[in-house]
Formats: C-alpha cells, sequence, structure tokens
C-alpha cells in the first residue's frame, strides 16, 4: 500500500466520519465544526488529485467564508441544543432509513456497472493554477464575468431581502 | 487510487447529505447538509476530469487540456454555491424574525 492510498483512506474515514457527525450532533454549532472537517477532508482529495486551484478556492470559499456566515447567523440566532426543534421517533427512522435504502440502491448499481480502471489519475498538471487561469481568462472569460453580476445581484438580494420592512 | 472509490466516496457523503436533510427540522442544518451533497458532487467531477485527462494522456496527447472543464465547472458551482448560501441565509434570518423559530414545520401556511 503506497503513501498515495494511506492518505486517501485517511482522509475519506476523516471525510465521512464528520460527515456522520454533522446530521448526528443535537448542537448546531458542533454541527458546523464537523462540516469544516469534512470539506478539510475535502479539499485534501483535491490536493491529493493534483487539483491545488480547487483545493484551495474550497478551503477558502467554503470554510472562509460560507461557514463562518452559518457560525455568525447560528450565533445571531442563539440556537443551541435546548432550541433544537423536536422530531418524533417514527419518523426520525423512517427518514434515516430511506437515506440508507438510497445509500445501498447507488452502490449497488455503481458495484455491478462495468467502469474501466484508468491508471494514473493523479498524474498531469491541469489543476494548477497558471493552466486553469489561462482556460478562465481566455475561453471562460464571458461566465466569469456573468458570475460577477450573479454575485452583485445576490449581494443586493440579500440586503433587500435582510432588511427591516 | 481506481476511479470506483472516488464515486463510492462521493455517493456515501451524497447520501449522508440527504439523509441530513431527511431527518432534521433545523432550517440551517438542512442548507449545511446541501452544501455536503454539493461538495460531493464536486469532488466527483474532479475526479472524472482528472480520469479524462489520464486518458487523453495515455492516447498520446502530450500538452493536452483535456478535463480542465470540469475543474472550471465545479470552481462555478462554488460561485454560484457561495451567492445561493447569502441569499438563504437572508430568508433564513428573515423567517427567524418572523417565527422566532427556524423549525421548517412553521411554513407549511400554504398548504391549504
Amino acid at each position: 500500500m503506497g503513501a498515495t492510498q494511506i492518505i486517501f483512506w485517511i482522509l475519506s474515514i476523516v471525510a465521512v466520519f464528520s460527515a456522520i457527525m454533522v446530521i448526528t450532533r443535537k448542537n448546531p454549532v458542533y454541527s458546523v465544526l464537523y462540516l469544516i472537517i469534512t470539506f478539510f477532508a475535502i479539499s485534501g482529495h483535491y490536493v491529493l488529485m493534483n487539483a491545488q486551484f480547487l483545493a484551495i478556492v474550497n478551503i477558502i470559499v467554503y470554510a472562509g467564508a460560507i461557514l463562518v456566515l452559518f457560525l455568525f447567523v447560528l450565533m445571531l440566532m442563539n440556537l443551541n441544543k435546548e432550541s433544537e426543534p423536536k422530531k418524533n421517533k417514527f419518523m426520525l427512522w423512517a427518514s434515516a432509513f430511506a437515506g440508507g435504502l438510497l445509500l445501498y440502491v447507488l452502490l449497488a448499481a455503481v458495484h455491478t456497472a462495468h467502469i474501466e480502471n484508468v491508471k494514473g489519475i493523479h498524474v498531469g498538471n491541469i489543476g494548477l493554477v497558471s493552466e486553469l487561469g489561462k482556460a478562465l481568462f481566455t475561453t471562460y472569460v464571458v461566465p466569469f464575468e456573468i458570475t460577477s453580476i450573479l454575485f452583485l445581484s445576490a449581494m443586493v438580494g440579500a440586503v433587500v431581502i435582510g432588511k427591516k420592512d | 487510487m481506481p476511479i470506483n472509490y472516488y464515486i463510492f466516496l462521493a455517493i456515501i457523503l451524497f447520501c449522508i447529505g440527504v439523509t441530513g436533510v431527511l431527518t432534521r427540522r433545523n432550517a440551517i442544518i438542512i442548507f449545511m447538509c446541501i452544501e455536503l451533497m454539493l461538495n460531493s458532487v464536486n469532488l466527483l467531477l474532479v475526479a472524472f476530469s482528472k480520469m479524462h485527462h489520464a486518458r487523453a494522456l495515455a492516447a498520446g496527447a502530450a500538452n493536452t487540456t483535456a478535463g480542465i472543464e470540469a475543474q472550471l465547472f465545479v470552481f462555478f458551482i462554488m460561485v454560484v454555491a457561495a451567492a445561493e448560501v447569502a441569499v438563504g441565509l437572508a430568508i433564513i434570518v428573515m423567517m427567524y424574525r418572523n417565527t422566532h423559530s427556524v423549525d421548517i414545520n412553521f411554513l407549511n401556511r400554504l398548504k391549504n
């Protein structure tokens, strides 16, 4: 077992474990903190696949901006274990069963499918900043500019919605 | 690592997200589970992009950029997710201001 495989398994176990903790913790603040661990593990997977640009963007955008926003809102509302809405046991088990069934069906479908085993998934340098930047600012410059307009409208929309009357 | 392992990992993370959406009633946790699902899909897209690139390299193209589109796609998904979170959290804050709760079962007023 090479170093890549050992790192892959460690990152996968960390990601899945903390994802399970996200949905099982009663206190929402703990859920956010475990979600940050999950995103860091996914960033580790990106580094392992030699996609450094996306790893950095994932940490900056998700762990740095989005989850801070989540934490901010949680602390603003002062939510904790006591204010967590209660759900009846039957609904809880039924929905957990439904999710498990989806997992089983998807895993079985992929398991029986024939997927070509491509060697060397970690080679190549398309994930580096220089390559992606070249493609982003030549071929995909129009969508890139459109996203800036999307951000502007999202910002205005958030202010309009959050404003008091 | 073979591509199968990445597919299995992405499926497991996605299903954990789906289960979270179904089991929890806190609107913010449901929103976080949606982010988890988005991230699992991003992981799968990056894995497939690298697989596509490895196949192009194996076919003999030396300076190929095959598969770079998927990584740009992931970048745009992250951008759109950031915009979505800003608007969504504003909606949740407004809902909390009106009902003093983040329980999604208060949001069934349109039912009848």
